[in-house]
């Protein structure tokens, strides 16, 4: 007979519970009920902000229905548990269901504590905890304009942001006298309100909300208890946690005097079969508001039912992050309370960075720290820490910058193997090493085999020191080489070539490779001799370094031939070029798909066809798409004012306008550009390189948005710009971040990686503060000025045309190429259906 | 259309000698590669200009299943003279044929020669 265990919540720690239990040996041994108030099984509450910027419900999902039901649990969704009779072991539910259990599990969670200001509950006052919250969110947000964060804690600021990137004017208000007042010490508080401020975030600290009233410029007026007041249309309350212990109270198990269920360190209640875990559970008259310590109590409860020993002991409260783009960590005694404790303090006001070290009274144990703007020491400092580490001679090193003799990290190698690395999923230093040992050599494969850094990803950079220490260790070795050919980064590669003027890549291999070159670092050479010296790519010396992309100005497709995809600029297509688009697709039999940036890619042109085919299009007016090479993409558009009802501006013009500006500019990476006519946005411009979004005072411009693998939400540059600073503005932004960026390195990690971040782009940008716009708009002009299609290029040159021929001896075609019809349009066929003979199609002799 | 003609020439003049011209040895550019058609097969054909010598293999690749190997780009892994697919990037050894990373996969080589400024397959 199975033990029935009952989940009261499915939550991130309810779920991981029963992923535990599942888990276990004795997993046969029970029967698992879980019971959701929400319409939707645990998801990742931690990266809740990645919803605004672009990840999907789905994306956030921790399980789904289909691997509940093939694990065997049972779970029900929009039933909340609403009693618990633990005399005849029973819950019954809001629908008035009743089940009975063995053991019950308490994972309840909390819920957002909204302070009783009157008139906290009108429509636009606003929790942030649920994806239903921010669907919330983001609907008051559209009817907007100036949005407040009651509260100035950890998870306020992170709404902060939520609302900053929604485009609200965005105030936080905090009642204390600092943010973070929790996790921060006095000087770090004051260093993180300067960085939030100057990104635009209002901060007001020590209000006390008195009211909510109607306002006068906006929806609401905040009048605080100081006598000054606020106005705005959305409120944000998140001022803290409680414990939900609501069905504890009412059945009689024992909570604090402050709430939260006591538990014991098994995480059992005051009732035996009865368990608490996560941010409802009491241990030692504190509440855990963290997903870590949440996760231990899981893997304690099922240790305790499946007949283990594991206890929960308190759990470091440690945290890492990076709020509103500013780096902060908090390490144990962060404030300094324990007594006889001494501190070490760095400030740099210039490079706004903060470092105090709270150590023990005789200076040889760390009992705390707090880091904002530079969190490079956080995993060193962690560690000594809670490993209770004896400090090095001079602490004061471990915050010092390298220049003052500081930069010390203590090494990996002095951890014990036991030390804790990753929180979230409680991987050690020794399982990390012997993943290693068991032949893991990357940083992806060390997530798959050891989980290690996919929660909040607050350990990468300690783990992969773990893994390349240990690959050391192991006599292997740790190289960033570009490839086996040059012992130097793709960026030291770029040094050698501009400083020492070199002019081709047999150059270059002479005097600082060896082999003969290979299919990476030859088209990175190529890329860097393109950018500095600005040869054509496709002389001679060079064609040999190139993908076959670059040689034939086409994505080459799986069956060897190559897809076309002329330039539709904005999206805006005539009647008659659409006709000219499916003509020649019939002609030479293409099949076609409208593609995410609003053109038209035609597929399956054979190498010999492609001269032909682009010279009927551009006799038609057509002109390349610049698809196969790094270098700007499409600007998509929505229809704008001309004929949306909803359209403030006319963003199909400025689409176009900006689409013809920069077609043909060799960038790092490719570029994909938006324009939306309303900030009804859509044109998605927000995951895009250059966003741009109109509104009733001029375009707002975003930048460094990304989708793709790795989604980024951009960031508001400017606003209510016209139409020549707009285009002034997106100038010196590309110009600036070709100049910078790294070969390969989308916009979205040039920002990430710029130092000073949005705040020094703004300065360089809108304020010249390095006197360099003219020099970044002179340089587009010239680079503008010199746009060719190389498309018409290449057709008017027949000694470039001989090298688009499948043979060199011989005009025949490629004999292996087959095709079958799908919806009517064909497709390569497979190998399957080659075999089989499935009818495939005659290819057209052209 | 004149491939009939030409088709016609080649299977003459390669019944006659077993080597056969494919085109000017000028038409190769250094470090690149061409296709020739030899006997109803599709050659690839490379000259390493750092060597001083040609290659020639199969120009079918049966990893990504398509005559594309001509069109990758050669390269060296270790001590093999390889090119890269341009489909998935397997390097295939261009003195023996083998594919480094899935050896169970190898391609045809065919002797290559300068013979009077033309360049000629042996297959």
């Amino acid at each position: 007979m199975k033990q029935r265990i009952i989940v009261v919540g499915n939550g991130m720690v309810g779920h991981k519970f029963i992923d535990g239990l599942l888990n276990s040996n004795a997993a046969a041994d029970y029967e698992i009920v879980t019971f959701s108030e929400e319409p939707r099984l645990a998801y990742d509450r931690v990266k809740l902000s990645y919803y605004f910027a672009g990840s999907t419900v789905q994306d956030l999902m921790l399980t789904s229905e289909t691997e509940y039901q093939a694990r065997g649990v049972h779970y029900t969704l929009n039933d909340k548990v609403v009693s618990i009779d633990t005399a005849s072991n029973q819950v019954t539910t809001a629908s008035g269901r009743t089940e009975s259990y063995d053991k019950l599990v308490l994972a309840t969670g909390s819920y957002p504590f909204v302070p009783p200001v009157p008139g906290k509950d009108q429509p636009h006052c606003l929790v942030y905890r649920t994806i239903e919250d921010l669907e919330a969110i983001t609907a008051s947000a559209s009817v907007s304009k100036v949005g407040v964060v009651v509260g100035g804690g950890l998870l306020g600021l992170e709404a902060a942001n939520a609302l900053k990137n929604l485009g609200l004017q965005t105030h936080v208000v905090e009642f204390a006298p600092r943010l973070m007042a929790v996790q921060l010490d006095e000087g770090g508080g004051q260093l993180l309100r300067r960085k939030i401020e100057a990104l635009g975030v209002n901060v007001h600290t020590e209000k006390n909300t008195k009211e909510i009233v109607a306002g006068e410029t906006c929806r609401y007026r905040m009048n605080f208890a100081d006598g000054s007041f606020l106005e705005t249309d959305l409120i944000l309350f998140s001022a803290g946690i409680r414990p939900q212990d609501e069905l504890a109270r009412q059945c009689g198990l024992a909570v604090g005097e402050r709430g939260g269920i006591v538990i014991n360190n098994s995480c059992q209640t005051s009732v035996d079969n009865v368990y608490a875990i996560g941010e409802c559970a009491l241990w030692d008259n504190r509440i855990f508001g963290l997903v870590a310590p949440g996760y231990q109590m899981a893997k304690v409860a099922v240790a305790h039912i499946t007949g283990g020993t594991d206890q929960f002991t308190g759990a470091d409260m440690s945290t890492k992050l990076k709020l509103l783009g500013v780096d902060v960590a908090s390490i144990g005694d962060a404030q300094g309370r324990t007594p006889g404790s001494q501190s070490y303090v760095f400030s740099d006001g210039v490079a706004e960075v903060y470092k105090r070290l709270i150590v023990s009274a005789d200076g040889k144990k760390l009992l705390g720290a707090v880091l904002v703007g530079d969190v490079e020491a956080y995993g060193t400092l962690q560690q000594i820490c809670v490993n209770h580490m004896d400090l090095p001679d001079a602490p004061e090193q471990l915050i010092l910058p390298a220049v003052e003799g500081g930069g010390v990290t203590m090494g990996v190698d002095a951890l014990p193997d036991t030390a804790q690395i990753c929180s979230c999923y409680d991987v050690t230093k020794g399982a990390i090493c012997c993943s290693v040992q068991n032949g893991v050599t990357t940083l992806s494969g060390l997530k798959d085999a050891t989980k290690a850094s996919t929660g909040c990803g607050g350990c990468a950079a300690l783990v992969k020191q773990v893994m390349d220490s240990e690959l050391v260790k192991l006599g292997v070795e740790v190289s960033n080489n570009i490839c086996e050919h040059f012992a130097h980064t793709r960026q030291e590669l770029a040094d050698i070539v501009r400083v020492k003027k070199i002019r081709t890549f047999d150059e270059l291999l002479d005097q600082h490779g060896k082999g003969l070159g290979c299919e990476i670092c030859k088209p990175a050479v190529a890329s860097i001799l393109a950018s500095y010296w600005n040869e054509y790519v496709l002389k001679p010396e060079h064609m040999g370094l190139q993908d076959t992309n670059d040689i034939f100005l086409g994505n080459m497709q799986k069956d060897g031939t190559y897809s076309i995809v002329p330039r539709i600029a904005g999206g805006e297509i005539t009647p008659d070029k659409l006709i000219v688009l499916g003509e020649v697709a019939k002609e030479f039999n293409l099949y076609t798909k409208i593609t995410g940036g609003q053109r038209i890619d035609l597929f399956g042109a054979q190498l010999h066809q492609l001269p032909t085919i682009w010279k009927k299009l551009i006799d038609a007016g057509f002109e390349t798409g610049h698809a196969y090479g790094k270098s700007v993409r499409t600007v998509k558009s929505c229809v704008g004012s001309t004929w949306c009802r909803y359209g403030v501006l006319d963003s199909v013009g400025m689409a176009i306008a900006i689409e013809n500006r920069y077609k043909g500019l060799r960038a790092p990476h490719k570029l994909k550009f938006a324009v939306s006519g309303c900030t009804r946005e859509c044109a998605e411009a927000q995951s895009k390189d250059i966003g741009v979004i109109a509104t009733e005072n001029g375009w707002n411009l975003y930048v460094c948005g990304n989708g793709g693998m790795r989604p980024r939400h951009a960031d508001l540059f400017a606003t209510g710009l016209d139409d020549d600073t707009l285009i002034k503005y997106i100038d010196r932004v590309l110009m600036f971040y070709i100049r910078t960026a790294d070969r390969l390195q989308r916009t979205s990690v040039w920002l990430e990686n710029l130092e000073g971040g949005l705040a020094y782009l703004k300065k360089v940008v809108i304020e010249d503060k390095l006197g360099i716009a003219q020099d970044l708009e002179d340089e587009m002009t010239s680079n503008i000025a010199n746009y060719q299609c190389e498309w018409k290029t290449t057709i008017e040159d027949p000694q470039k045309l001989k090298r688009f021929s499948h043979f060199i001896n011989s005009a025949a075609r490629d004999d292996n190429l087959a095709y079958v019809i799908e919806r009517d349009q064909p497709r390569p066929a497979t190998s399957e259906e080659r075999a089989l003979k499935i009818p495939l199609i005659e290819l057209v002799e052209n | 259309m004149n491939t009939m003609t030409a088709t016609a020439e080649l299977i003459r003049e390669s019944q006659s000698t077993t080597w056969t011209s494919v085109c000017e040895a000028s038409d190769l550019i250094p470090d690149t590669g061409v296709c020739a058609l030899v006997n109803k097969q599709q050659i690839a054909i490379f000259y390493s200009g750092r060597l001083n010598e040609y290659f020639a293999i199969g120009n079918y690749d049966p990893v990504g299943e398509a005559n594309v190997l001509s069109r990758g780009i050669l390269g060296s892994i270790g001590d093999h003279v390889v090119v890269a697919s341009p489909l998935y990037k397997q390097h295939f050894n261009l003195r023996t044929g083998e594919c480094l990373e899935k050896p169970e996969h190898a391609v045809p080589t065919y002797a290559v020669r300068i013979y009077d400024g033309r360049v000629q397959v042996h297959a």
